[in-house]
């Protein structure tokens, strides 16, 4: 995939390498993929999340494990840090309307408050992962521009977040959809410093990661049991279900270091705490009842 | 992600967004052009024939038997859609398939609009002679590229059962009635467990050669990934033209989608769906079936192929036959436009 790659302008190419780069793209894999588990984040928020501290202060942490937490703004930072968080998530958006309705403010003021996170985060040698939100559409102002997502994306590289999780929010996106995005993004990011972030809304998810991984996208984002809905779209799923995910990559030969098995106990454990069925069709098939 | 309220759906940029990924659409192809330009620069086919097994696969595999006028209406609701084939039932014994045990009255029930085709099931001789008394004018036969599976679904050997199936075959042909042949456990098989490249090609080929005009890959139990549907139509297509292939995924793994997209860059461009997503996998109790439709068209809308088929129609029918079944839908666009 590398070697395809250098091959190509960083302009638009022609149809005729086009047209190679998606024949050869079909097998083109990375040989190991990380996958990053948002469930008990981003799947449980949909439930509650006023325990934040209790739970970090109160989980097991193994050994070459990162435990990431999400802070939205400087307290919350700060918060975070005093619980003992080593790694820090900071959430902006592609979408100004977006931001404006989730943090009440522009795309360019919530980078201004990021920035103070990060150089407080660099001075204590926390690291930071960036998420931008509605990479592929937005519930507020509908479709998204590559080149925004693009502009977004560099600006939190920049300062400093060692990865940038890409995310379709709504799930509305398609492979085409991601592809186009990625092309923009892939400019100004190296691919090593990227993740994708899929929501199942419509179904598409897998099919959308499938598509990150072909353009040598190896970082994942799931959530196990496919935890948390929509709050878009009332009665829709969530989050991508990390045991398909693996399903998926264990069949195409990428190593996740992950156990399936261990997995779906996870899964099951959480949602009988839940008291609701699995997002996972490979949960779903394996379970005895 | 925040705590924004669903109200949010009803804001006007989303259900714009909406409507240009659930594109409603003329089945008329000039409206598509600059869609089918950015499908073609992308490597996928310009247009996608969607085989719809719903009223046959789908319903086979629901508990609930659905009564002969509520199977006619779904059909009906179905050829209004712009589906352009629809499997309709099957004339096996009603011993074996009880869904199935009104296929004459439902072949002879439906309205079967001009250029829509209604293929139907004939596993031999006798129920293909039924299908054509009762108006049938194509036929399907199913084959598996698994010894066991055969003798467990059908009580004989592949060979046997290709022997069954060139009688109709050559029988069909004989009345200039079009013949589609499955192989099923493509990508493997709940007894045998995996499936050689070499077995699914030569029964594919074995079809093709009698007379199938397009044999349909099946992976019966959704255990296929990318990487093993590349490597078997890779050996499939050595041997039959893409043109003449098509892919039936099942979804029991959440694999069906992104199978389908690597037969899409493939060259393929036949594939089989069930509305709803209708069917469970009668080899994982509590496992989906089939890949919903609805969700294939939202994939390819998005990817801008033409498939000539009306969403929001899919998702009507799909809503009644749900209703029908007393179940709840297993497509994601079903669930996610369909607001409480």
């Amino acid at each position: 995939m590398a070697t395809v790659r250098k091959a190509l302008p960083r302009r638009l190419v022609g149809l005729a390498t086009l047209r190679a780069v998606s024949t050869s793209s079909v097998g083109t894999f990375p040989k190991r993929v990380k996958i990053v588990e948002v469930g008990p984040r981003d799947g449980l928020q949909n439930e509650k999340m006023a325990d934040h501290a209790e739970v970090l202060k109160g989980i097991q942490k193994f050994p070459g494990i990162n435990y990431p937490v999400l802070t939205p703004n400087f307290k919350g930072f700060q918060a975070a840090v005093a619980a003992g968080a080593k790694e820090v998530a900071i959430f902006g958006a592609a979408s100004e309307l977006f931001t404006k309705k989730n943090i009440n403010c522009s795309i360019d003021e919530s980078l201004q408050r990021f920035d103070e996170i990060l150089k407080a985060a660099r001075a204590a040698s926390i690291s930071v992962r960036g998420y931008v939100s509605c990479v592929l559409g937005c519930p507020y102002e509908g479709k998204i521009s590559p080149a925004k997502v693009a502009e977004v994306t560099k600006k939190l590289y920049s300062m400093g977040c060692y990865e940038i999780s890409l995310g379709d929010t709504i799930g509305v996106g398609t492979p085409g959809a991601m592809k186009d995005m990625l092309s923009a993004v892939l400019h100004e990011v190296p691919v090593t410093a990227l993740a994708v972030h899929c929501h199942d809304t419509y179904g598409q998810a897998l099919a959308n990661t499938l598509t990150a991984l072909q353009m040598g996208v190896s970082v994942v984002d799931s959530s196990v049991a496919g935890l948390g809905g929509c709050p878009y779209a009332q009665g829709a799923s969530g989050n991508l279900a990390t045991e398909d995910l693996v399903y998926m990559l264990t069949g195409l030969g990428i190593q996740t270091g992950v156990n399936l098995q261990k997995l779906l106990e996870a899964g099951a454990f959480i949602c009988q705490a839940l008291n609701r069925r699995t997002n996972s069709k490979v949960a779903q098939a394996t379970c005895k009842l | 992600m925040g705590n924004v309220p669903c109200a949010v759906k009803q804001c006007l940029s989303y259900q714009q967004l909406l409507r240009e990924h659930l594109w409603i659409g003329d089945s008329v192809a000039g409206a598509l052009e600059p869609a089918q330009e950015s499908a073609q620069l992308s490597g996928f086919p310009e247009y996608v024939k969607i085989v719809e097994v719903g009223p046959r696969d789908g319903l086979q595999n629901e508990k609930v038997i659905v009564p002969t006028d509520i199977k006619i209406e779904f059909i009906n609701q179905l050829s209004q859609t712009g589906l352009s084939v629809i499997e309709v039932t099957s004339f096996v014994s009603s011993r074996w398939i009880p869904q199935m045990a009104d296929h004459t009255e439902v072949m002879k029930g439906i309205h079967q609009y001009p250029g829509i085709r209604y293929p139907v099931l004939t596993p031999n001789l006798q129920g293909f002679h039924r299908a054509v008394a009762a108006g049938a004018t194509e036929v399907s036969v199913f084959g598996a590229a698994s010894e066991s599976f055969s003798k467990k679904n059908i009580n004989c050997s592949i060979e046997e059962s290709m022997k069954k199936f060139e009688e109709v075959v050559k029988s069909a042909r004989h009345m200039n009635i079009p013949a589609r042949g499955y192989v099923s456990c493509a990508l493997g098989c709940p007894y045998e467990g995996n499936i050689t490249l070499q077995k699914v090609t030569e029964v594919s080929k074995r079809l093709y050669g009698m007379g199938c005009y397009e044999i349909s890959l099946g992976d019966t139990i959704g255990v296929g990934t990318p990487g093993s549907m590349k490597k078997m139509l890779e050996s499939v297509m050595k041997e039959i033209p893409p043109r003449a292939l098509a892919v039936h995924c099942h979804d029991t793994y959440g694999q069906a989608l992104a199978n389908i997209l690597t037969a899409l860059q493939m060259g393929i461009n036949v594939v089989d769906s069930a509305v709803s997503g209708l069917g469970g996998c009668p080899y994982a109790k509590g496992a989906s079936g089939n890949v919903a439709t609805e969700d294939l068209i939202y994939m390819l809308n998005g990817l801008g192929v033409n498939t000539g088929v009306n969403l929001y129609k899919v998702m009507e029918a799909g809503d009644f036959i749900c209703k029908a079944v007393n179940k709840t839908t297993n497509s994601k666009v079903a669930q996610a436009s369909f607001n409480a």
